[in-house]
């Protein structure tokens, strides 16, 4: 009743709003996930869309759209009311863009952290945010006194799966005795939810807390606890400045400026793209000084090394829980096998949730 | 998992914390829907005592000040509603949802400039005893004096309701308005007390999530909070204690999960976190089962419009 009200409400604001002036100026529309305030995923979005706007270009913002239904209906709206390129800036808006994309030929969709291009309008783009983790892995097992990692994850999807595999590889690396525990929230963005999991997760002996979800609840708790944490998306260091180690930052910025110029002037190209520290779409906040000259100068190694291509976050030999091989002694896995990652590797414990 | 006995305790400790606002959004409201008002907007008025709380602790740096802030702004939203429903005569169900949506909105636009600011360390009681003392010691000590209060509120309620004369007025003002007016009694005021008294509570619950339980303000931060407390109300037959209890087993199984999940018990991640929700409501059922107290304990006028004949 409550979600139907604000739905109609939204629609008729939407009509209001840009019914009015449709098929006027080049506009940049974006859905975001979760409120631009989040201090993490949503609010790097916003800050990349600042940038185009910064270049004078009209932009329209959509905030806290959840995945589903309601999301195809604002995807159709601003396709609808004159935007020419839209971002939709969540893994579950991957089908309603689609859908939407191929009723409005015209209209450009760029979708983050998807994989399908179902019409030659719509271009994907992702981080190689499993690089970040490969970094956060290597503190981690460095750090680890209880040799206990917790790790609050969101939906059982690739990209999350990704990060879990990635941490626990670089972390076993430097500290084979490391567990990995995970707790599912099945939710991006629920502060109250999310504190919880980071303290069950310390109850449970873990001394370093990871997060995939976006608010900046399970650092402040880790920093409560006095254990080590990682902030995500965003540099979340000012919340727990004792805790965190550092932060993986995604910055779109350059990515959505490129893209929304090569709209304007006719150059857009449907493409997918993954970048990742090598490009600057990954980057890491300042590391903290508790972990200690040495450690610090072993990570920005490494962080070149990923960076450069030396080294690889998926260098085999990976088995699976099984222990069936993943991928073979000197090789590295694939874009394909990463983005389609739906398996844990030796040493993370549990199920993946279907 | 391990099962040292002061680990138990951490764990009923971090429970009951996890609880508390449930309990006093859910007292809150008890007694408005026991005067026969259906105040459908608690998510609402939290998540203005969460915003107010927190900006008041950041404006003034005074804790005290920020809680009773939060209360008073629970209790000022709460009176646009009473204002409505009670003068106006407005629908209940409407404006306690339009109360909600304004709640949430107003609290987004005022909290703009609050996003992302630490909050403040609030004092939590008798922090050595919890150290000391094994397995009891984190159960009963090292907690924010909301929560004792939260937790001796529920007795306090159904004290009042029972024993008190004003809790008797409140309760013949929800069974039936009109006999209540006919011996002379102001249900309008009657029924505002009741609301602010609610919103105020509300204010309380919200300001002890943006203070107290994650010290910051983020966006929607109650996420839905208000609304199991509304169920609460409901599955608990209007029953103080019985929320109370609803309340603790919500909280319970929300955190147990997790550490049946921390843990690695190989049961599907769906089905625990929906775990909450059905246990709640089934223990709700089963221990309301007596269709005598419910009948004695329904406000059977809850939600309809009072006219007063002149």
């Amino acid at each position: 009743m409550y979600k139907l009200f604000l739905r109609s409400l939204i629609s008729v604001l939407f009509l209001l709003g840009f019914g009015l002036n449709a098929n006027a100026e080049f506009k940049v529309g974006f859905v975001y996930v979760g409120p631009t305030g989040d201090h993490g995923w949503t609010y790097q979005h916003h800050e990349g869309r600042n940038a185009v706007e910064a270049l004078g270009i009209k932009t329209t913002y959509v905030e806290s759209v959840p995945e589903g239904a309601d999301a195809e209906r604002v995807i159709r709206q601003l396709a609808q009311s004159g935007h020419d390129l839209i971002f939709t800036t969540s893994f579950g808006y991957m089908d309603p863009t689609n859908k939407v994309a191929k009723d409005f030929p015209n209209v450009k969709f760029e979708h983050a952290t998807g994989y399908k291009r179902e019409h030659s309008n719509v271009s994907t783009y992702s981080a190689r945010f499993y690089e970040g983790r490969t970094l956060l892995g290597h503190m981690a097992g460095k750090m680890t006194k209880t040799n206990t990692i917790g790790y609050i994850a969101s939906f059982p999807i690739p990209e999350v799966i990704r990060g879990i595999n990635a941490m626990t590889l670089a972390a076993q690396k430097v500290n084979p005795n490391i567990k990995t525990k995970i707790v599912w929230v099945f939710t991006w963005y629920d502060p109250g939810k999310e504190s919880e999991a980071a303290q069950a997760l310390i109850d449970q002996g873990a001394d370093i807390i990871m997060q995939h979800t976006d608010s900046t609840a399970p650092v402040q708790v880790a920093e409560k606890a006095g254990v080590w944490s990682f902030g995500q998306a965003s540099d979340m260091q000012r919340f727990a400045p004792k805790s965190i180690l550092t932060s993986i930052i995604d910055d779109w910025a350059p990515y959505y400026v490129e893209r929304s110029i090569a709209a304007r002037d006719g150059t857009w190209k449907q493409q997918d793209t993954w970048h990742g520290l090598k490009e600057g779409m990954v980057a890491m906040a300042p590391y903290n000084s508790a972990m200690g000259g040495d450690l610090i100068k072993e990570v920005e190694q490494l962080q070149k090394d990923l960076a450069s291509g030396k080294a690889h976050s998926f260098t085999g030999p990976i088995y699976d829980q099984k222990g069936n091989i993943l991928v073979a002694e000197g090789a590295v896995a694939d874009d394909g096998m990463l983005a389609g990652m739906n398996v844990y590797v030796k040493g993370v414990e549990g199920d993946i949730p279907q | 998992m391990s099962f040292d006995l002061n680990f138990i305790g951490i764990l009923i400790g971090a429970i009951m914390a996890s609880s508390v606002p449930l309990i006093l959004a859910a007292s809150g409201e008890l007694i408005t829907e026991r005067s026969g008002v259906l105040n459908l907007g608690v998510e609402g008025m939290m998540i203005i005592g969460a915003i107010s709380g927190f900006a008041l602790m950041v404006v003034t740096d005074n804790l005290f000040l920020a809680v009773i802030g939060s209360m008073l702004s629970g209790l000022i939203i709460s009176l646009i509603f009473g204002l409505l429903t009670q003068s106006l005569l407005t629908n209940h169900v409407a404006t306690g949802l339009a109360l909600t949506i304004f709640g949430i909105g107003m609290s987004a636009m005022i909290g703009k400039n609050f996003v992302g600011i630490p909050g403040k360390e609030f004092p939590l009681l008798f922090l050595n005893l919890k150290e000391s003392i094994p397995f009891l010691g984190p159960i009963f000590f090292g907690h924010s004096i909301i929560l004792y209060f939260a937790f001796v509120l529920p007795f306090l309620t159904n004290y009042f309701l029972k024993k008190t004369k004003t809790g008797l007025i409140i309760r013949a003002v929800g069974d039936s308005p009109t006999s209540a007016s006919n011996q002379g009694i102001n249900v309008t005021l009657v029924r505002y007390s009741c609301i602010l008294y609610g919103g105020a509570m509300c204010g309380l619950a919200g300001a002890y999530l943006s203070l107290i339980y994650t010290p910051q303000w983020i966006e929607n931060m109650t996420g839905g909070r208000g609304w199991i407390a509304l169920a609460l109300v409901v599955f608990a037959t209007w029953s103080p204690i019985k929320v109370l209890i609803g309340a603790l087993i919500f909280g319970g199984i929300t955190i147990l999960q997790l550490h049946m999940q921390a843990v690695g018990l190989r049961i599907p991640v769906q089905l625990l976190s929906a775990l909450p929700y059905i246990m709640t409501i089934i223990v709700l059922v089963v221990i309301s089962r007596d269709s005598r107290k419910i009948k004695l304990n329904t406000p059977t006028s809850l939600g309809q419009i009072f006219y007063k004949e002149k």
